[in-house]
């Protein structure tokens, strides 16, 4: 599964015949990505190593069946290629071009959602479902195929973030790129809901930083809606205020989006915040263990307590030994019994909070 | 980037916001003559990239043209807040009956902008905002569809109760959504926005932050850049292709990508050291840039070690070992580097780097606490 992309992902890359373009076309391919259409205005009838090129994305959707977008075209000719590509009924729109105008980005945010498109991006590495599908630049060699879900708002702390969880041996079902633009398509909510959601995903990795309050809206969303184990990590702890650090969003600004009260806000919803980048593959080894331990407890419960019905009937002694392990089994009923409890109690502490 | 007021209230002027007359001097002797020229009592106010400019003594009243000498030739020189005033701008003294505030910038959770008027202008408006925030309307725009102008009007009304002076702010507030957007804004602020005695409203001060990536259609806006002596090195490397920030630490950092830049500075003070730097080489992997980088960091005399993390993506690790052999080479740095290269091409990249004799590290980790026990006994 994974989310944004995967199998039935059908890439149109817009900007094909540039350098990035050209390259990544390739990349993707080579990785296994479905890349069925590339489009730059007045090469159409030309091609890429076998890929069709077209004069718009129109004419690639109609011939093609491209349902994604890969935006590698100049900043200012991005915003263009983001509306082109929305109406020509592109599902998923990732754009990589980086130097976008926000006040731009601000017209085609409340625009793509009126058109209920998604877009990923802008200045970001895209998504990639390891082992089915790349849309971006990220190395696909990093990855592994697993139960991780990774979102970010960096490109290379997310390598090395997924680095090591591959040398831990911890696949991803998803990683994204975000962007570290001020105005993006697409937020850690809207991740957070998707993995939530997304069956092969079984914990959670948010890679935020300084400036904005995309980490404070998420931790309050995990604590409303997430159940699955979520560990974070936040970079600028040293970052000085009202300097733009590399990202357009990377700012403190009015005293407002630092670091230490992104970590606050996310620890005060239980998602640990790792101190290095390495840390982080720790912190979600033992968050998997501890749902593995968990899984494999209700599973003995349901075997173990399973079992000696039928036997019940037969004969007193086996009937003491039925007691003996459902006594057994009942903190692990119980572990069963608490975590929906919980989330009810929180649920409706949001919603006392709400009125 | 920040620009000056005086070259706001061009802006300002430009999109039909009435603003009060005035020219830039850069000596004393330049105010007294635009002082003369005006004919009436002036203001000489300091043009710097800060705020609180009247509290640190950098605005002034002047009645004659040797007052407007004499303030000037006070306030040229001036440090306010670590930046040197080199130029004052000498505009029309105007009488106030009454101050309101108007300010726009982008609300990034709600992902439109925020127009905020506040009828207690001139003062210290997030001061306003911490204590009296009921005091504070705000009002987001839907940016497909613009402002429109039953909007301007009711916040108008908001702050004026005369009709006539209202029609004039809801006009301003029209313009300064356009400025806003038209210009590639980050933020725009009228504080104070004034009304004369005799009805007039006009904006008194100026303030506009441009969005760097908006900048490429306004070229006489990128004109407007006026960079102090300390933010030499970042107007260097920003010309480069480069993100650099000057810190105060001595362990210099070279980063490819800025959330990787940001974290390794963090790593450097979770083990014990100080970053001097935020750098970010950005994604390509052209060999000068990181010589550029180097010539940087070399600058800053408490540098006491380097150290390269390089997580090779699009960016080459091969081409980042060369432009780091080619930059040991042209300046023979006495303070010790040490290099981590992860990714695209690594193994030709460690080569390269064991051929130029350049000390290596395997993980981020390892790079960081290397650097900083070198910095200690360098």
């Amino acid at each position: 599964m994974g989310i944004f992309v995967d199998k039935k992902t059908r890439v149109v890359v817009q900007g094909i015949t540039g350098r990035d373009g050209s390259f990544h076309a390739r990349q993707m391919k080579e990785y296994g990505t479905a890349v069925v259409a590339g489009v730059t205005p007045g090469k159409g009838g030309t091609g890429l190593e076998g890929i069709p090129i077209f004069n718009s994305v129109a004419e690639a959707v109609e011939k093609t069946k491209a349902n994604t977008s890969v935006i590698y075209v100049p900043a200012s000719a991005a915003v263009d290629a983001i509306y082109e590509a929305a109406d020509a009924g592109i599902q998923v729109i990732v754009c990589i071009s980086e130097g976008v105008p926000a006040n731009d980005m601000l017209k085609v945010y409340n625009y793509l959602k009126i058109k209920g498109v998604r877009l990923i991006g802008p200045n970001c590495p895209g998504v990639i479902t390891p082992g089915v599908t790349k849309a971006g630049i990220m190395p696909g060699q990093i990855h592994k195929k697993g139960s991780v879900g990774v979102v970010s708002r960096s490109g290379t702390l997310t390598y090395e973030i997924v680095y090591n969880l591959t040398a831990k041996k911890i696949g991803q079902s998803t990683c994204i790129g975000i962007g570290g633009d001020p105005i993006i398509g697409t937020n850690f909510i809207d991740c957070l809901k998707e993995f939530q959601d997304d069956p092969q995903t079984e914990a959670i990795v948010v890679i935020g930083e300084i400036g904005g309050s995309d980490e404070e809206d998420a931790a309050a969303f995990i604590k409303k809606y997430v159940t699955k184990p979520v560990v974070g990590f936040i970079a600028g702890l040293t970052a000085p205020a009202d300097k733009r650090m590399g990202h357009a969003g990377a700012i403190i600004s009015g005293g407002t989006g630092t670091a230490p009260e992104k970590i606050k806000a996310f620890e005060a919803v239980g998602v640990p915040v790792a101190q290095t980048p390495a840390e982080v593959a720790d912190l979600v080894e033992k968050k998997l263990a501890a749902l593995y331990k968990k899984k494999a407890a209700k599973k003995t419960a349901k075997k173990t307590v399973a079992k000696p019905r039928p036997a019940a009937k037969k004969s007193v002694k086996t009937k003491s030994s039925t007691k003996k392990v459902v006594r057994k089994a009942a903190p692990a009923k119980k572990a069963k019994a608490t975590k929906p409890a919980k989330v009810k109690k929180s649920k409706s502490k949001a919603r006392l909070k709400k009125r | 980037m920040k620009i000056h007021e005086y070259q706001a209230k061009e802006i300002f002027a430009s999109f039909g916001i009435p603003v009060p007359k005035g020219k830039i001097a850069f000596s004393a002797d330049e105010a007294r003559n635009l002082a003369a020229e005006i004919g009436r009592p002036v203001m000489v106010k300091a043009q710097v990239h800060v705020g609180g400019r009247g509290k640190a003594g950098g605005i002034k009243h002047c009645a004659t043209p040797d007052e407007a000498y004499s303030n000037a030739e006070n306030i040229i020189g001036m440090n306010i807040k670590g930046l040197i005033v080199r130029k004052v701008l000498v505009t029309e003294a105007t009488d106030i009956s009454h101050e309101a505030y108007v300010g726009i910038i982008v609300d990034r959770s709600a992902k439109k902008p925020v127009i905020m008027v506040s009828a207690e202008g001139g003062i210290d408006i997030e001061a306003v905002a911490a204590k009296t925030p009921e005091k504070i309307h705000k009002l987001h725009v839907d940016p497909i569809l613009g402002m429109k102008s039953y909007q301007a009007r009711q916040l108008a009304y908001k702050v004026y109760s005369n009709p006539e002076t209202a029609k004039q702010a809801a006009g301003i507030i029209l313009k300064l959504y356009r400025c806003f957007m038209e210009a590639d804004a980050s933020l725009v602020e009228i504080n104070p926005l004034v009304t004369t005695p005799s009805g007039n409203v006009v904006a008194l001060d100026a303030k506009i932050n441009l969005d760097d990536n908006g900048l490429y259609r306004h070229p006489d806006y990128e004109k407007m850049r006026d960079v102090a002596p300390q933010e030499e090195s970042e107007n260097e490397a920003r010309e480069a292709g480069l993100s650099f920030v000057g810190l105060s630490g001595n362990i210099g950092c070279v980063v490819n990508g800025a959330g990787l830049a940001m974290a390794t500075m963090d790593l450097v003070k979770h083990y014990g050291g100080e970053p001097a730097n935020f750098l970010d080489i950005g994604g390509s992997s052209n060999p000068e840039k990181v010589v550029t980088a180097m010539r940087i960091i070399l600058r800053d005399s408490n540098v006491k070690a380097i150290l390269f993390n390089i997580f090779g993506g699009i960016t080459r690790c091969d081409d980042v070992a060369n432009g780091i052999a080619k930059a040991v080479s042209e300046f023979r740095p006495s303070v010790p580097i040490v290099v981590r290269l992860t990714g695209t091409n690594e193994t030709e990249g460690r080569a390269i780097l064991a051929h130029a004799q350049i000390q290596g590290a395997e993980t981020m980790v390892e790079v960081v606490t290397k650097a900083i026990a070198l910095a200690g006994v360098a």
